[in-house]
């Protein structure tokens, strides 16, 4: 089963930089396992080893987000959708979005 | 798809529906209040203001002054007596005068709240004169919360300006914050983002939180009406590096600009109990592609260490609490002086122009970003940004060869520089790794070069 994501890879505060200063990436990914479904968690270590381009730990800690990086699905707060297992669909909008600091 | 359709078409209805009826509840809860205001209170109370020393013959509050100066805020159904009442009578504190804090402060100011009070314990720097608005030449290295002030009395003297000239610390934070109601971070940096959340907590005070970079902005409601706290979005500070700051990542005016006006906009609707904070929702600003989206954020987490439900942070802990260790990055905005090299693997720029002087035969390597580059560099130097150094060090080795050949020479010195002289030494570092050990970095960098040798030579 082929999946489309369509993957806003939406970056402030420098995590562009992480992937040729790109900020849209829109991508296919086929699911590993093969059952068709996809969570938060398979999309990260995907975009860890398909996107990042240098520095990983500037966008992720662990197998999740580093601190002070939000990630949103189809605009709303990956908390509210169960974070790592979050389940995603075809035309889903997954945003990363580093906080920023600066006035 | 045309049943989805259906559905929505109905839905949108209904909402429109519910929405209307609850504007005019709301229409007639205001209308009852005021009615119950002015039973409960004949005579007129006064509102702390200057101008209103006669006693009104209007059923409010608002002096023939107010009238005519707020006349288009009470034009609107919406906002109308009550809201510029309500607004009059509150409080609010902004804490930074700086690109998010001048138009907050302009707005706050023109928009006839009842004391605003100034946090900063800066200066006005020409260079924050492109984003920092409320601030004028004349007060160029002057105090900001002066400065601004001044231009907020020019603007409605029937306000009250509180100036606070100091650092916001964990000493005088909670006093600071005590007398006011609503508070708006205005500030540039991760631990006073941190410290002013949970003083907020602490106080149980509305928060209004900006933040600008680049071109891009950020703007949310903390703690207020069940919304999370900065600390239930942000549990676990970012690591430093992933913290800009607008003087080495640079800022377009104008962005902190439109950001702060929405700060503004915030409070005074918190203020006068209007419309619908941006509490649990998030604001991002994207100025390149002209792009504004608001995203669902989470509510307050009953885990979170300060305003969660056994959160044990009360004012005691918010006094001691070292924000500065927490978040690795110091409060004050000085800029990061490292020393990761020896003493002999330095120069100062004095002995740089010696020995530019002597005409010793040197490379001299500038490790600053391109477009910083092209801002202003010394004459003869080669550009290799410190990120791409371990790519293109064989430049560095040509060019050494080079002036080797030229000069007839095999002792050709390197020396590296930079802005402010912490990449320098990082690029010194690993150019001594390669097999440079004569490698030197110059101590300041390109601001030292600037104060100890040419006045003239730019700075940025």
């Amino acid at each position: 089963m082929d999946m489309t994501l369509i993957l806003d890879f939406k970056c402030s505060g420098g995590l562009e930089l992480l992937c040729n200063s790109v900020k849209i990436h829109n991508v296919s990914i086929d699911p590993e396992n093969g059952v068709g479904k996809f969570i938060m968690k398979d999309l990260l270590s995907w975009v860890r080893s398909n996107l990042i381009k240098e520095r990983p730990e500037m966008f992720m800690k662990g197998d999740t987000v580093r601190p002070g990086v939000l990630v949103l699905v189809n605009d709303c707060d990956w908390e509210l959708s169960g974070q790592l297992d979050t389940t995603l669909e075809e035309k889903d909008v997954v945003v990363f979005i580093s906080t920023l600091h600066g006035g | 798809m045309a049943s989805t359709t259906d559905e929505s078409s109905r839905i949108l209805h209904e909402i429109e529906t519910l929405k209307s009826a609850k504007f005019d509840l709301e229409r007639r809860i205001s209308a009852l209040e005021s009615q119950l205001h002015n039973l409960n209170q004949p005579h007129n109370n006064g509102v702390s203001n200057a101008s209103s020393t006669s006693p009104s013959t209007f059923p409010h509050a608002l002096s023939p002054d107010m009238i005519y100066r707020y006349s288009r805020h009470l034009l609107l159904p919406s906002f109308g007596v009550q809201g510029q009442l309500r607004l009059s009578k509150s409080s609010i504190l902004v804490v930074g005068a700086g690109g998010l804090g001048s138009p907050a402060l302009l707005y706050l100011a023109a928009s006839g709240v009842g004391r605003l009070g100034i946090v900063d314990h800066d200066v006005v720097e020409l260079n924050n004169m492109h984003r920092q608005i409320i601030h004028t030449e004349a007060y160029i290295g002057q105090s900001k919360v002066e400065s601004a002030a001044a231009t907020c009395r020019s603007i409605n003297s029937t306000v009250q300006i509180v100036e606070h000239k100091e650092a916001l610390r964990t000493s005088n934070a909670l006093e600071i914050f005590s007398k006011y109601d609503i508070i708006v971070d205005a500030t540039d940096n991760a631990p006073s983002r941190y410290m002013i959340s949970d003083c907020c907590v602490v106080m149980g005070k509305p928060l209004v939180s900006g933040a600008a970079l680049g071109l891009e902005g950020q703007l949310t409601v903390y703690n207020y009406n069940g919304g999370p706290c900065y600390r239930c979005l942000f549990p676990t500070p970012p690591p430093t590096t992933a913290c800009q700051r607008c003087a080495d990542s640079g800022v377009l005016g104008v962005v902190p600009g439109i950001i702060g006006c929405l700060q503004a906009l915030e409070a005074i609707k918190i203020a006068s109990a209007v419309g619908d904070p941006l509490s649990g929702r998030m604001l991002l600003f994207d100025a390149l592609a002209a792009r504004i989206r608001i995203v669902k954020i989470r509510g307050r987490s009953v885990q979170c260490e300060v305003c969660g439900e056994n959160s044990e942070f009360k004012a005691a802990q918010f006094q001691e609490f070292d924000y500065e260790k927490f978040t690795q990055t110091p409060l004050s905005t000085s800029p990061l002086k490292l020393k990761l090299l020896e003493p002999n693997s330095r120069i100062s720029a004095k002995e740089y122009r010696d020995r530019l002087r002597s005409g010793e035969p040197h490379v001299l390597v500038d490790v600053r970003p391109e477009h910083h580059f092209k801002i202003v560099s010394l004459p003869n130097s080669l550009n290799v940004p410190l990120a791409s150094l371990e790519g293109r060090v064989e430049e560095v080795v040509w060019a050494l060869k080079e002036k080797e050949e030229n000069k007839q020479n095999d002792d050709v010195k390197v020396y590296v520089v930079c802005r402010r002289g912490n990449d320098s030494q990082r690029a010194v570092k690993y150019l001594q790794e390669k097999g440079y050990p004569s490698a030197k970095d110059i101590i300041g960098g390109l601001e030292g070069w600037a104060q100890e040798v040419d006045p003239t030579f730019p700075s940025y």
